[in-house]
């Protein structure tokens, strides 16, 4: 069966180092926080490791943290074969949040991340197809930060009736 | 109406019945309402309900839902309509043929449900882009009470004038829909 989730960090910590910022292994849901620009690296060791094999890339999604002044986001990672998973956070800065796409270690960040774009404004530099995904393509701002304005109309009709 | 009081040859008096044109088209038109197949969220699975044995839409004549809207008189807008959706209900809309009736299904389609004040994504109520003839509240709304509005609708139906076709005197406001 799976690694205890504090060997998945040490794993983490021996290969990468500092580029593991942070490794919160008591909290409730353990995770680490590592430096963005080493995230593809890390993705490709942690679904090539044979000790990790984290093939599927379970989900991806942000808090937007205006008094941090970033924009969280929060990769949960999977392995089908290990039975073990891993939580691994990354803090952009909140003026221009950019981190390397995965699209091309895990094939369903491709929506993952294009909704991560459409809903909080994250570039995901490398992606194929970086546009919105659940918002209409014309649609203004990301609503799902924290100073979003919900615009009064939308193509003529009425959007706040309230 | 009959023709006893035409005073007519007793061997047609049995056989010969006088009715209005309206009124036998419109019968038939009512009891065979095609609905458009057609649904955009959870009300979609009660209106499955509605087509399936236990409620039986066919029991009233509806159950004949139409794969494209130029077959369709009836609209069951059923589920939440989004910004990025409303083109698309509205030109299905404008594809079928006149006379043509809207079925408002549940609260989401009515004013917003739950996504009135903060869904910045969904359309506050389908009458913005549409005229609806009936209105179903509910979340969703039971399959009894579709069937109810069925019924109203056929009721409106009934209604009609074959040589009056200002059923409708106020418009919607005015959307212009354009394809994403």
């Amino acid at each position: 069966m799976g690694l205890e989730r504090s060997e998945i960090h040490g794993i983490l910590k021996e290969k990468f180092g500092d580029a593991v910022l942070e490794d919160h292994v008591e909290a409730a849901e353990p995770f680490v926080v590592i430096r963005p620009d080493a995230w593809e690296e890390i993705a490709f060791f942690c679904r090539d490791d044979q000790r990790l094999r984290f093939d599927l890339l379970s989900c991806l999604t942000g808090v937007d943290y205006p008094d941090r002044k970033v924009i969280e986001l929060i990769y949960c990672l999977d392995s089908t074969p290990n039975r073990h998973w891993l939580v691994v956070k990354a803090a952009l800065p909140r003026d221009n949040p950019r981190i390397a796409s995965v699209e091309s270690v895990w094939k369903t960040m491709d929506w993952h991340e294009r909704e991560t774009f459409d809903l909080l404004g994250v570039t995901f530099e490398g992606h194929h197809n970086l546009t919105r995904i659940l918002c209409a393509e014309d649609w203004v701002g990301y609503p799902l930060r924290r100073d979003y304005v919900m615009p009064e109309t939308y193509r003529g009709i009425k959007n706040v009736i309230y | 109406m009959t023709l006893e009081n035409l005073n007519p040859d007793p061997l047609i008096k049995d056989v010969v019945f006088l009715q209005t044109v309206d009124d036998l088209v419109n019968l038939t038109r009512a009891n065979s309402v095609w609905p458009l197949t057609f649904g955009l969220a959870c009300c979609a699975i009660e209106m499955m309900a509605v087509g399936a044995s236990k409620y039986d839409i066919a029991r009233f004549g509806s159950e004949a839902f139409r794969a494209t809207p130029r077959q369709a008189d009836l609209m069951i807008v059923a589920g939440t309509v989004t910004h990025k959706m409303a083109p698309r209900v509205k030109r299905l809309y404008d594809q079928m043929p006149e006379p043509k009736y809207v079925i408002a299904m549940g609260g989401c389609v009515i004013r917003g449900g739950p996504y009135v004040k903060y869904g910045y994504h969904v359309v506050k109520g389908v009458d913005l882009i549409l005229p609806v003839d009936v209105y179903v509240p509910g979340c969703p709304p039971r399959p009894e009470a579709l069937l109810e509005a069925l019924f109203k609708v056929q009721k409106l139906m009934k209604r009609e004038k074959i040589l009056d076709r200002t059923r409708r005197t106020t418009k919607p406001e005015v959307y212009v829909p354009q394809a994403v």
